[in-house]
């Protein structure tokens, strides 16, 4: 038989799953890898720092629906990723990470740049494998490829010892990957379907709630009938903008501690809550106890684990989002629902008294207001912008001002809340959507933790446009400190930061700034319309704050609202 | 609402004792991504007993946990998630033989020996060791045989024990 290099091995076998891109920084341990992807037609997008290459491998997978995949070298290499992992294992997102290892013979001998990396991820990983037989290598990376992608996916680390990969070793075609103890559930049990229609039947106040789930399992289209079909109003989690479109009647805004008005008062007033591919972060629910305590709840999940984890349910559906949407689209195809309109009246309109009562809303006097930024950005862009966010106030308002329509054009760190990611999923958005404008919306601190991908991005033409909202403070930490510890800015203000302008063109990308309310349109428009990637400074109202807020462990209903 | 309420008071009956029998792939690091599992997530461990089964590609782990219906609910998803784990089963109440086994070794005075000798054998157990001033007593049951059985060696100084934890099979169905 045949034999091939353990690094021919694993080119060949991205290959058969369909890799075009990987992100990757090399490194002693890896030379073997680099030498054959230099050969082969794989793109290599080299990044700055390894996290960098985790979070535009995650950007990717987020905005191309594929499988992301990294390689970095062993010890510091590999350790820099685990930021990375964690993030993108917090929001489900399939990632395949290389790892770099030192040879076999040396593991355990505190070796150079050796690190237990399998032992490290453990817990963030959805899965990980220490490579030692190059034999196994082709089964391995299949499986890590159908773990990442499959039932609920996540991130899967493979480890690969130096050695491992200059040894001879056979390699056989890709075969459908069967593993005994892993058998994810996509289609739910109809006898818990009927039981939701029940409830659907029954119900003069349902609403449903999306997240990442549906987004993950390409169900929105799905969704959107659901709620036409029994007319119940939607709102999403964080991660969950975009799976259903905000110009459409149902939309109530995102929910929780940043959510809308109208969404948290819905929330709390229904009479049956269809949660589909959430899982109740806190920052969704508030208080659990007052969450939705009016409601029969009905939890549909692909992970058994998210349901009745953090809220009791009424009705658990495991299986696949879209799979359970359409099945339930199905059966309701054959149910009357001719009076369900005029049945919902009442509560479609207490919605829509609550919409007016405290709509989402910022007043723009002579300092610019980071609301006004977005908004501006939204008219300018007609929503049609792939947005990538960093983690703080700017995360939230990007979130409450820049009105999605299709899904996977949010990329954000929802779970983890990781600063820094913006600017290098961007990178990787980009990568994945060559054509199409992706805007990071970022602020002055979190930009600071990764702004060395901009060098990436200058490197390969990567026209990434990031919109610093600059107050030059860690906003969010600041107007917690506002708000619960009178205001004592304890190492929140950041007195200096670079010159932003200077830093993009240093980095030979271009730099543009807007002080003032009546320059912010006019630099957004030269900045979107400029050719590469373009930095943008906006200097915002210091201490302007996210609203409407709910303090953690309150009951959602118990907004401050300005 | 009904079943939510039903939930709810099911959630108030605390800290019953589960012995979860795991069925894992014999797969370097399972171990390790079990017992992380109950670190990470705040479970408790009682005990934890691990052996290959007769396919020495599968491993039992044999696990001792207690909590209220819905953490050890939420343990068995969890560990039903990972993807080394093959099968997750919950004894509890009557439905399995449990068996543990302990070494003791107990200081044996010559006025205690016979006492010792005597317990020994009320208790189906033996002395596997026989020194100076010490026995050491092996002893398999339940729980609550040991328990008895250390409280009744007390008195004579027990120097060390050295328990395996419980190891547990589904009873047969009568």
């Amino acid at each position: 038989m045949k034999t091939f290099t353990g690094a021919e091995i694993l080119l060949k076998s991205l290959k058969e799953e369909g890799v075009d891109t990987i992100f990757g920084y090399p490194g002693g341990a890896v030379i073997e890898i680099y030498d054959q992807l230099d050969k082969s037609d794989i793109r290599h997008i080299l990044v700055r720092h390894e996290q960098g290459a985790v979070h535009a491998a995650d950007g990717y997978a987020r905005a191309s629906r594929r499988v992301g995949v990294c390689l970095v070298t062993s010890g510091p290499g590999a350790t820099n990723t685990v930021t990375g992992i964690a993030t993108a294992y917090s929001d489900s997102i399939p990632i395949v990470v290389l790892t770099g290892q030192v040879p076999k013979v040396l593991i355990g001998n505190d070796a150079f740049q050796e690190v237990d990396i399998v032992g490290i991820t453990r817990p963030c990983t959805k899965h990980n494998y220490l490579v030692t037989d190059v034999n196994d290598l082709g089964r391995v990376i299949r499986e890590a490829f159908y773990l990442a992608r499959s039932g609920r996916p996540g991130p899967v680390l493979v480890d690969l010892p130096k050695d491992i990969m200059s040894m001879q070793g056979s390699y056989q075609k890709g075969r459908n990957v069967k593993l005994k103890s892993y058998q994810p559930t996509y289609k739910p049990h109809l006898k818990q379907l009927s039981k939701v229609i029940n409830l659907i039947k029954n119900a003069k106040r349902p609403m449903i709630l999306a997240g990442g789930g549906v987004a993950l399992s390409k169900a929105s289209d799905e969704l959107r009938r659901f709620a036409s079909k029994i007319v119940a109003p939607v709102t999403t989690t964080l991660m969950g903008l975009g799976t259903f479109p905000a110009s459409d009647e149902l939309w109530l805004g995102m929910l929780g501690m940043h959510g809308t008005y109208r969404a948290n008062m819905s929330t709390s007033a229904c009479d049956l809550l269809i949660a589909v591919g959430v899982r109740f972060d806190d920052r969704v629910t508030g208080k659990t106890d007052a969450f939705a305590s009016q409601a029969e709840i009905v939890h549909i999940d692909i992970d058994p684990t998210s349901i009745r984890k953090n809220i009791p349910v009424t009705i658990p559906v495991v299986g696949d989002c879209r799979v359970t949407l359409q099945i339930l689209n199905d059966l309701l195809e054959k149910e009357t629902l001719n009076g369900v309109r005029k049945v919902r009246e009442p509560w479609l309109r207490q919605i829509e008294e609550w919409k007016s009562t405290n709509p989402l809303a910022y007043d723009q006097k002579e300092v610019t207001k980071p609301q006004f930024v977005i908004e501006t950005l939204y008219k300018l862009t007609g929503g049609k912008a792939i947005v990538a966010t960093e983690v703080g106030q700017n995360q939230m308002w990007a979130a409450q001002y820049y009105h999605l329509d299709t899904p996977n054009s949010f990329i954000t760190s929802g779970g983890l809340g990781c600063m820094g990611f913006g600017l290098p999923a961007a990178i990787g958005a980009q990568v994945a959507n060559p054509g199409k404008l992706v805007v990071d919306i970022a602020g002055d601190g979190s930009i600071q933790m990764n702004i060395q991908e901009l060098a990436t991005a200058v490197q390969y033409k990567l026209p990434v446009k990031v919109v610093i909202l600059n107050n030059q403070y860690l906003g969010m930490v600041r107007q917690w400190q506002e708000l619960f510890y009178k205001k004592c800015y304890a190492c929140t203000h950041m007195e200096h930061a670079p010159d932003f302008v200077k830093l993009a063109e240093a980095y030979g990308a271009t730099g543009l700034r807007a002080t003032t309310p009546e320059e912010v349109a006019p630099v957004l428009k030269k900045g979107l319309a400029l050719e590469g990637p373009v930095l943008m400074d906006f200097h915002v109202e210091k201490e302007e704050g996210v609203y409407p807020m709910v303090p953690a462990g309150a009951p959602i209903t118990e907004m401050l609202l300005v | 609402m009904k079943d939510r309420l039903k939930e709810e008071e099911v959630n108030r009956e605390e800290g019953e004792r589960h012995i979860l029998s795991i069925l894992v792939e014999n797969q370097p690091g399972v171990l390790s991504r079990v017992a992380g599992l109950f670190s990470g997530r705040g479970f408790n461990i009682e005990s934890l007993c691990v052996a290959e089964t007769m396919d020495p590609d599968i491993s039992r782990i044999t696990l001792v946990t207690n909590g209220d219906m819905g953490v050890v609910e939420q343990v068995k998803k969890q560990l039903n998630k990972l993807v080394d784990v093959l099968k997750v089963l919950d004894f509890m109440g009557g439905d399995s033989v449990e068996r543990e086994m302990a070494l003791i070794k107990v200081r044996a005075k010559p006025e205690n020996r016979a006492e010792i000798l005597r317990m020994v054998d009320i208790f189906r157990s033996r002395i596997v060791d026989v020194g100076a001033e010490c026995y050491t007593v092996e002893l398999t049951g339940d729980e609550g045989k040991i328990m008895a059985f250390l409280n009744l060696l007390k008195p004579m100084g027990i120097k060390e024990i050295a328990r395996t934890g419980a190891v547990a099979l589904a009873r047969e169905k009568k």
